[in-house]
């Protein structure tokens, strides 16, 4: 392929991301967003400036090569350029995706001083598609087995990127999830039209083909405990278990039927598929009026479920204002175009049932905002007198999520924080020797990227704590 | 996948499976569920813990086929397999000398019993035994029960056989004090149990069968007010102090999908339900 030398000038706007029309894909649950052509990513490419000091990097959590994983691309070195950033992230599909670039490495592109900065996460994505497309993903040599053996619990981010990095090393990890299928959040949070379940299905393939083996259904500190599983033959073990528990608001009849936490409302449709009922056994029930209560990705990503599974208004209900809304903003974007309305500085403060012990109504309070709490974040304090009702038949509770406990509560010795998360060292240390954890059960909820970040930490402290034992 | 290796008729359309299953086999005790998937378009759904066999490596479970998965699941034959099974899930039931102790079983639910049962005898209980059913065609496992007991009672909503209904308990229980209560079967029944050993200051113990979904605390969907807190039945439970428990509350939220139930299960029959004739 030509080499082709950037152009002098350089274009202000970034290549839009080609999409599904929101009159279309609000009925669908495939992709919204459809990738770049390849002429689409070489004119990206050729627009970063190839900053001798390059700050993205800086931005990014597992630190690639930004610029020269871009360098390769407009050069046309796809392989060369995919494997770069392979370096560092196992998985590029997935996170040219779902990472809030805004906030990570394209907040710090210089070009974003000027006009657009350059879509890194576009061109991450479109080098692992590429390279899945051609159906011949580059698996690195085997590497001499060390003998040791590793327990990584949870198939989520976290789990899969060390369990990876741990079978390159040479070590045999053996990835326990309690679920029935891998890819923690991945497959049973973030809907299809976001990320294709092929696509986690593949890296998860991917991570077993490196050596690493994957049990299912296996639920650890019930069929097997942490200290059974150092008694029984695994030198070390680490914890990605994620922040799985459900918050509920704590207000009257959240038991009432059509109120859903977000994580159930989002299990029935990814993980077992309720948007394919009756062809899939899951059911899930839509009425017309939804309201999603919170504002962050896990609030978007249910208003949009939602509104594909035919409900004729989905109103995201936010106790802040649209500038504190945790969502990645081209999610925020996307569900605006295909017409999820937003009400902001309101929270629920009761459910009200039919005689059928359904909910029919939902009182709400006004919410104005205060100064900053420890989240830096303005806080949001009531109006006294400014309750309100909605009519609603189904209600979607998205205000958060915490670590499950049963981990925690059968490994006597592992500290644990106020919030139930567990206490770890930058390289995933936690106060038993060789356990390590990382991910949303260290941090509490957070990102993809920081999950993965953590992971692969933790699997180097692993190696070295592993190789330096007697 | 798990192979089943164990099929039964315990009564019509009640059916118990042992399946293979080694290392669940060796941790599960009584109370316990597990969570079963039939196949890539199948649903989780929770049946409690029948029977475990650490030699063998088995592991069984009862159920009654009423809708579409378990009609399916009844569909199976000795050497067919499950796509999942996630256990064993839920907290152990307590097992130890309480003195005298009632274990009431209805349904299905007598199945898991057999085992809780044993386990209070082998724990040195006193134990009365009530097995009951809708009609004396549903009861089962009647000799096995009273051999492990030391009074053994029958009843059946009908009354064809044993006493008619549940008042016979006020009899029972006001001619000895009972240390334990542990009911376990339909809500319904497990209510009408708690109002009536309340007055009899009866600690007692009912296992929950909500909604549930993943089984591990994760959805919420399995959640129950006790004592007026919010419960999940799968963590927290399954067993709960059953004169805490808002029963009006969980009938309610388990009927949340009936028409879409009832919907799958016609779909099912449709299509031409199963072939094996219920062998
Ligand atoms: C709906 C939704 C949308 C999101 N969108 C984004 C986004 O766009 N971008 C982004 O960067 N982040 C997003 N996030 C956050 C991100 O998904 C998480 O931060 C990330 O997945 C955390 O990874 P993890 O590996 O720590 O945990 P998880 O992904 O939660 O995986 C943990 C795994 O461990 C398993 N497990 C738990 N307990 C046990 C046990 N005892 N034994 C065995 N297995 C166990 C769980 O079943 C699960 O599979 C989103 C989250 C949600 C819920
Ligand atoms: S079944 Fe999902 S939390 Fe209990």
């Amino acid at each position: 392929m030509a080499e082709s030398k950037p152009k002098p000038k350089i274009k202000k706007e970034a290549e839009p991301m080609p999409k599904q029309k929101p009159e279309v894909r609000r009925k669908n649950f495939n992709e919204v967003a459809l990738g770049y052509s390849e002429e689409q990513a070489k004119t990206e490419a050729n627009r970063c400036l190839q900053c001798p000091k390059p700050q993205c990097v800086t931005g990014c959590p597992v630190e690639i090569s930004i610029p020269e994983f871009i360098k390769l691309l407009r050069e046309g070195k796809y392989e060369e350029a995919a494997k770069k950033i392979k370096e560092k992230n196992s998985l590029p599909a997935v996170c040219g995706r779902v990472c809030p670039q805004e906030e990570q490495c394209q907040k710090f592109c210089i070009l974003g001083k000027v006009g657009e900065p350059v879509s890194i996460g576009r061109l991450e994505r479109w080098l692992a598609d590429w390279e899945r497309k051609r159906g011949n993903v580059k698996k690195p040599d085997d590497p001499p087995p060390t003998g040791k053996k590793v327990a990584v619990i949870g198939a989520g981010p976290a789990g899969l990127t060390a369990a990876a990095d741990l079978a390159k090393l040479g070590h045999k990890a053996v990835i326990f999830e309690a679920l029935h299928l891998p890819g923690g959040v991945l497959v049973y949070g973030i809907p299809e039209f976001r990320l294709p379940k092929s696509i986690v299905r593949a890296e998860a393939d991917y991570v077993q083909s490196l050596g690493a083996d994957l049990k299912l259904g296996y639920l650890i500190g019930r069929i097997h405990t942490i200290p059974e599983l150092l008694k029984t033959g695994f030198d070390a073990v680490f914890i990605g278990t994620g922040a799985g528990l459900p918050a509920f608001l704590g207000v009257l009849g959240e038991h009432l039927g059509g109120i859903y936490s977000a994580n159930e409302f989002l299990i029935r449709v990814n993980l077992m598929k309720a948007y394919a009922f009756p062809f899939y056994d899951t059911p899930i029930r839509i009425g017309k009026h939804v309201v999603v209560i919170g504002g962050g990705n896990v609030a978007t990503d249910s208003a949009r479920s939602a509104l594909r599974l035919g409900a004729e208004e989905v109103c995201i209900v936010y106790r802040r204002s649209r500038e504190e809304m945790p969502a990645r903003k081209e999610e925020i974007e996307n569900a605006e175009e295909e017409g999820i309305l937003c009400k902001f500085l309101a929270n629920p403060t009761r459910f009200i049932g039919d005689e059928k012990g359904w909910v029919k109504q939902m009182e709400c309070i006004c919410m104005e905002l205060g100064p900053p709490d420890e989240s830096g974040r303005r806080r949001p304090v009531p109006v006294k007198g400014s309750e309100f009702t909605m009519d609603v038949d189904t209600v979607v509770v998205a205000v958060g999520r915490t670590p499950n406990p049963i981990i925690q509560s059968t490994t006597e010795g592992l500290a644990v924080t106020k919030w139930g998360t567990i206490v770890a060292d930058e390289n995933g240390k936690t106060s038993i020797e060789g356990v390590y954890a990382g991910g949303d059960i260290v941090t509490g909820e957070a990102t993809v990227i920081s999950a993965m970040g953590a992971g692969k930490k933790a699997a180097r402290a692993i190696h070295e704590y592993l190789m330096q034992e007697k | 996948m798990y192979e089943i290796v164990g099929k039964r008729e315990l009564a019509p359309k009640i059916k118990l499976f042992e399946v293979n299953a080694p290392e669940m086999a060796e941790k599960a005790r009584p109370g316990q569920f597990l969570i079963i998937i039939i196949d890539e378009k199948g649903e989780r759904i929770p049946l409690t813990v029948a029977g475990y066999d650490a030699e063998k490596g088995t592991i069984s479970f009862a159920f009654n086929e009423v809708g579409k998965t378990t009609k399916q699941l009844g569909c199976l034959k000795v050497g067919d397999s499950v796509q999942s099974i996630t256990g064993p899930l839920g907290n152990p039931s307590d097992i130890r000398n309480f003195g005298r102790a009632l274990c009431m079983a209805g349904g299905v639910m007598i199945a898991p019993m057999l085992l809780q049962v044993r386990a209070l005898r082998e724990a040195g209980n006193k134990i009365t035994v009530v097995v009951g059913a809708r009609i004396k065609e549903l009861l089962f496992y009647e000799k096995e029960m009273k051999d492990l007991s030391d009074e053994f009672y029958v009843a059946t909503d009908d009354g064809s056989k044993g006493y008619k209904g549940l008042d016979f308990l006020k009899e029972i229980l006001s001619k000895q004090k009972f240390d334990r209560c542990v009911a376990w079967g339909p809500v319904v029944m497990m209510k009408n149990v708690c109002e009536i050993t309340k007055p009899f200051g009866v600690p007692t113990v009912v296992t929950l069968t909500p909604i549930m979904i993943d089984g591990m605390g994760m959805c919420g969907v399995c959640r129950v007010t006790v004592g007026g807190k919010m419960k999940f039945g799968c963590v927290d439970g399954p067993e709960f102090d059953g004169h805490l428990v808002d029963f009006d509350g969980l009938i309610n939220r388990q009927r949340m999908f009936l028409p879409e139930e009832r919907l799958s299960s016609l779909l099912w029959e449709l299509q031409g339900g199963c072939s094996c004739g219920g062998k």
